[in-house]
């Protein structure tokens, strides 16, 4: 019953399929095969190689980092068709899309729905190039989970907006261009008080606090704001809006944290972790029943969330929208990562535990970091008891506590 | 909810009506009251043949509409949801047998009559209480059959069982040799023994060595549509049903705590009806089916688990009353659990597939 592509479209394709593979042969490095963004673009661009600065380039022009997003200010105008076949035609070069962060998984989206024509021409071209980065002005010391009750304050100074206050959990602050932050412009009103503005990191009184975690490194950041001048025409949206553009970019949010556990990857599956750390036996199965079940029951319900996330993407193409799963997804997802990040370690034994030195393998030290850092992600993006909370009023239609 | 074309759309719709207005819960109730060990009304078994459910997935040669296992989990799912006693699901899972190990003849002669209703047939496969295709002992001597098959879903209502063997699938009718002991289950749905004593059968010699793997991947994965819909509907009520209790002064859905409770619910749910709606579709594809129908049915399993126990723990004691539907779900629930393979068979088999 499936349906067959006429015999255009089917041409269009095979037309398509050709450019694109082309473009990987002229274009794409050999010695970048096989590997990948490393922690989703929000590093600074000094680690990056002549190669990867390239291929960078070579995708950014060509508007195929973001290949769904309008030509007119530099996306790909690609439809949903042409984007999977661009997906498939990078895997299949070992290659892998170089342009990413938070401009493009959050802030391009929103900025898409909300911002001004002005604002789409400016910011959009560069983050579909990968030339700019952006990092995310939401949480503040006293308003994490209880994300409306954020104080840092820009005045109305006619021309411009006089900014003060803290944020925190700055991912990539201190590699970032720019900042799409929600700030109060109004204290009488919790959620109407609330403007969405877009800040220079480079501007006066703009200070960045790297925060070493327990997993030893230091991706997020306490930034500072000290009477930094944002201009009246990096609002998006209305003066009050800000609540409303700053949930819409949470969905985007969500989606895109799912699957971002991470999960102590290294060396395989969890079978194959056990297999080599463990014994086994002539049949080749696992020596332990109870940790051969376990390993089961895990990679059931893995399978199980790969194929939710799945239908999560295409519920939200069929319907155009987030899927009312998105939470869910956001919860599972961060949790298994974790689950599997826990079994990863019990699996290695103290060889598992390694935090440096000698006598550990890089998987093996990067493990431990990965299951120490991995316990943000049911933390960050909206807790899981937030999304339980999500869940239960706006799914289910559960009332507030009286 | 997978994304479904106008057919599958049409399909759902139309048995929802059907289970709603025709086949509420109560009409299980009347065939429970009877105590007819058949357990299922022949007429409205005959109105779904006649909207065609009975042929869902038999070619349009032979009287179907060739929709395939994703259209019959939809009619499934929601017969799962009024609990609807109907040899429907037994009927379908024998007619694939036919339809993968059969001969054209056999075909020509089966499938009409089980896609018309005429012929109601069922799978006999494991031999005890527990599901265990390698551990079969029915044997077969010119093609007579000898051996003991156990809980036997749908068997008082069967004419035609397809019996699996140590020497493959056979096709044995409704008559001698064939003694039937009824095993009232706490579902109240109709199980039973069968004796086989020199039964005449005649074998489905097609479908080569994974022809009982093939149809037990198709019995898995429809029996999880059913569980689907029970888990949807047990879960619907509980949700109405905080939302209407009130305790505290307060209805119940405004605490903290239940809330949460129910976002496990849901987001259990929701990796439910992935995976139970994947193994329906691989079922379909033929790509990677054993795999997929076991994460289904193990889904189905452990969700359906959690959340039938959950239904009857925030109903409080209305929750335990036969007059309530809830219980009756519970009990379901359970009987399919171990059919078809218990979770831990269904991770043992995970576990060889995946080579540890």
């Amino acid at each position: 019953m499936a349906t067959q592509l006429e015999p255009e479209a089917r041409e269009n394709a095979d037309v398509f399929r050709e450019e694109v593979r082309q473009f990987l042969a002229e274009k794409f490095p050999e010695e970048l095969k096989g590997k990948g963004l490393s922690m989703g673009g929000i590093e600074g661009r000094e680690k990056e190689t002549p190669a990867q600065k390239a291929w960078r380039e070579a995708m950014g022009e060509r508007g195929w980092g973001t290949p769904t997003w309008p030509k007119e200010y530099g996306g790909g105008g690609l439809n949903r068709k042409q984007a999977a076949i661009l997906n498939e035609e990078l895997a299949r070069a070992g290659a892998y899309n170089p342009i990413g962060g938070m401009g493009v998984m959050m802030f391009g989206p929103t900025l898409l729905e909300y911002g001004s024509e002005a604002q789409k021409q400016e910011h959009i071209p560069p983050i579909c190039r990968g030339e700019i980065r952006w990092c995310q002005g939401y949480s503040e010391p006293n308003a994490g989970s209880d994300l409306a009750n954020l104080q840092t304050m820009a005045e109305d100074k006619g021309d411009h907006y006089l900014v003060n206050g803290q944020k925190t959990w700055t991912s990539g602050g201190q590699w970032a261009d720019k900042c799409f932050a929600i700030v109060r412009t109004d204290r009488s009103d919790k959620h109407k008080g609330i403007s969405f503005l877009l800040i220079d990191m480079d501007s006066p009184g703009v200070e960045v606090r790297p925060i070493t975690m327990i997993s030893g490194t230091s991706p997020f950041c306490e930034t500072f704001f000290t009477d930094v001048k944002v201009p009246k025409e990096n609002l998006v949206g209305e003066e009050g809006q800000g609540w409303t553009i700053g949930k819409r970019l949470l969905q985007h949010e969500r989606t895109n944290l799912s699957g971002a556990a991470p999960g102590g990857r290294g060396g395989g599956s969890l079978a194959d972790i056990a297999k080599k750390y463990g014994k086994v036996n002539a049949d080749g199965t696992l020596a332990d029943p109870v940790l051969r079940d376990r390993i089961a029951d895990f990679e059931i319900r893995w399978t199980s969330f790969l194929h939710t996330a799945r239908r999560a993407v295409e519920e939200s193409k069929a319907q155009g929208g987030v899927s009312e799963i998105s939470s869910a997804l956001k919860k599972l997802g961060t949790k298994l990562g974790q689950e599997r990040a826990e079994m990863t370690i019990e699996i290695m034994g103290l060889q598992g535990l390694g935090w440096e030195g000698e006598g550990f393998s890089p998987v093996e030290l990067a493990g431990v970091r990965a299951w120490l850092y991995g316990k943000a992600t049911t933390i960050y993006g909206g807790s899981t008891e937030i999304q339980n909370n999500v869940i239960a009023k706006r799914v289910l239609g559960m009332l507030d506590h009286q | 909810m997978a994304v479904l074309n106008e057919e599958q759309e049409m399909l759902r719709d139309m048995a929802r009506e059907w289970a709603t207005n025709e086949s509420p819960v109560t009409e299980f109730r009347k065939v429970r009251a009877s105590g007819e060990p058949e357990a299922f009304d022949h007429t409205a078994y005959g109105a779904m043949a006649e909207m065609g459910w009975a042929g869902i997935i038999i070619p349009e040669e032979h009287g179907g509409s060739d929709f395939g296992f994703l259209s019959a989990g939809l009619v499934v799912e929601e017969l799962g949801k009024t609990l609807t006693a109907s040899p429907l699901i037994a009927t379908t899972l024998a007619a694939s047998a036919i339809m993968l190990g059969g001969s054209e003849e056999q075909k020509a002669k089966w499938l009409p009559k089980l896609a018309s209703g005429e012929t109601i047939a069922t799978l006999a496969v494991d031999e005890g209480p527990h599901h265990d295709p390698a551990e079969i002992a029915t044997s077969v001597s010119d093609g007579k059959l000898a051996g003991t098959k156990g809980f036997v879903a749908e068997a008082h209502g069967a004419d035609l069982f397809v019996v699996a063997t140590t020497d493959g699938l056979y096709l044995v009718e409704k008559g001698d040799g064939v003694t039937l002991t009824t095993r009232r289950l706490t579902d109240q749905r109709s199980h039973a023994d069968i004796a086989l004593e020199g039964a005449a059968a005649e074998k489905l010699e097609n479908g080569g060595d994974t022809l009982l793997d093939d149809v037990l991947n198709r019995a898995r994965a429809l029996t999880a549509a059913e569980m689907l819909g029970m888990a949807q509907i047990v879960f619907d009520t509980t949700l109405d049903y905080l939302k209407q209790r009130v305790q505290f002064n307060q209805v119940l859905s405004s605490f903290q705590a239940l809330q949460h409770r129910m976002a496990d619910l849901f987001a259990g749910l929701a990796q439910m009806r992935s995976a139970v709606e994947a193994g329906l579709q691989a079922v379909d594809s033929g790509v990677g089916a054993e795999r997929a129908a076991i994460v289904a049915k193990a889904e189905a399993n452990r969700v359906l688990h959690t959340i039938s126990n959950e239904g009857i723990q925030l109903h409080g004691g209305i929750g335990m009353t036969d007059e309530y539907d809830i219980g009756l779900y519970l009990k379901r629930a359970r009987v399919l659990e171990p059919t078809w393979g218990a979770t831990g068979y269904l991770k043992n088999r995970f576990a060889t597939l995946g080579g540890y």
